[in-house]
């Protein structure tokens, strides 16, 4: 039963088939083992079977081979009949399946006439996997909108920065560390205004703002194993590094500290250094 | 029992002594601006294998700029350069010093 059950696929194509074969086995489940061979063409029609059903098709072909040319031979004989044993087996199992195929072929019929194509049923599953997990649904769509720099020329040498803290939680860092490597890669120094604006000694456009502001994400939000930007920056106490812990992935990974590099003394600086 | 000593000749678990587990020795090219709209170029943890005199000398004239060396207490012998030579350097040390580009980090806007 269960096997025939395994071996038949709701599908149309495959239904025709069991429905010509099942009639063949019928006409040959009364014959007695003489109709081995029309039972095993039925059976060869019908589809691949499991493999040990084929496998022993080709046992029993190469044991038919040589009782013709051996038939006094008696250990060969025995095998015969062992085999006859499991062709035996084989016909009741294939009745059953005569009579299970008409009942699956009336449960097919019903599927016929609410049958639903893949194609929807696919689309079904991924607008309610949206709806309910836009996580797994693919990450495109859950991507965290940044707020473009709003940076302003303050005066004549100094740049502001007027979003920082916004950005800062978007990202969900503190906008302290933020600010560290922004002053790290422009190489230059700067403070907080009373408004929580940065303000950055030396001229700076918004599109130069932006590709430092890009090379954070990449280097210290965006997590390195599924690419979410839904991370969070830990410090470990006993080791003094920092770790990237993904919310959604859970995975961690350490980043690099934030270093400043050689400074060169520029200006008014360089001579009273030297 | 002594051929089972042959069992040892691979140890999965021994340090193989690849660089990705090894602190990478980066070469850092910054950028700093000075007064006005002018800029200056460091290079920082060239290797010491190359005579930096020699590759100064190159990239000034390769360049065009000025440049110098600075020694710094901690990070060693630095190459400044006038203007912004930062995509002209990493050309220069890709394929000419032969130095991989993965071991460059580019800094500044």
């Amino acid at each position: 039963m269960s096997s025939a059950e395994l071996g038949f696929d709701p599908s149309l194509k495959k239904k025709k088939k069991s429905k010509s074969t099942s009639s063949a086995t019928a006409s040959s489940a009364p014959a007695p083992a003489g109709a081995e061979a029309d039972l095993f063409a039925g059976l060869k029609k019908k589809k691949k079977k499991s493999k040990d059903t084929t496998g022993e098709k080709d046992h029993k072909d190469s044991v038919d081979d040589v009782t013709a040319t051996f038939e006094t031979l008696r250990l060969k004989k025995k095998k015969k009949k062992s085999r006859h044993h499991d062709v035996d087996d084989f016909e009741k199992q294939l009745a059953k399946a005569g009579i299970t195929t008409e009942e699956e072929a009336a449960a097919n019929a019903n599927l016929q006439a609410n049958f639903i194509p893949y194609d929807k049923l696919l689309s079904r599953f991924f607008t309610i996997l949206k709806e309910k997990n836009p996580e797994l649904a693919g990450g495109q769509q859950t991507k965290l909108k940044i707020p473009p720099p709003e940076v302003q020329r303050d005066g004549n040498k100094k740049t502001m920065f007027a979003n920082v803290q916004t950005i800062a939680t978007v990202l969900q860092r503190t906008p302290e560390h933020l600010i560290q490597y922004l002053f790290a890669e422009l190489g230059t120094s700067g403070s907080i205004d009373g408004e929580k604006r940065l303000i950055i000694r030396g001229r700076f456009q918004g599109k130069n703002i932006e590709g430092v502001l890009r090379r954070y994400i990449q280097d210290y939000v965006i997590c390195k194993t599924c690419k979410s930007m839904n991370t969070e920056l830990k410090r470990e106490n006993a080791n003094r590094l920092h770790f990237i812990v993904c919310k959604a992935c859970g995975s961690t990974k350490s980043v690099a500290s934030i270093k400043t590099g050689y400074q060169a003394h520029v200006g008014v600086n360089r001579r009273k250094k030297v | 029992m002594s051929n089972i000593e042959n069992l040892k000749s691979f140890d999965p678990f021994a340090d193989t002594g690849d660089a990705e587990t090894q602190p990478t020795n980066y070469i850092h090219i910054r950028i700093q601006q000075r007064n006005g709209r002018k800029t200056l170029t460091t290079v920082q943890g060239v290797p010491d294998e190359y005579d930096l005199k020699k590759v100064v000398k190159v990239l000034k004239k390769d360049f065009a700029c000025n440049g110098n060396i600075v020694k710094d207490e901690e990070l060693g012998q630095v190459i400044q350069l006038q203007g912004d030579q930062r995509l002209k350097v990493v050309e220069f040390l890709v394929s000419q010093l032969g130095l991989k580009k993965k071991n460059i980090k580019v800094h500044g806007f």
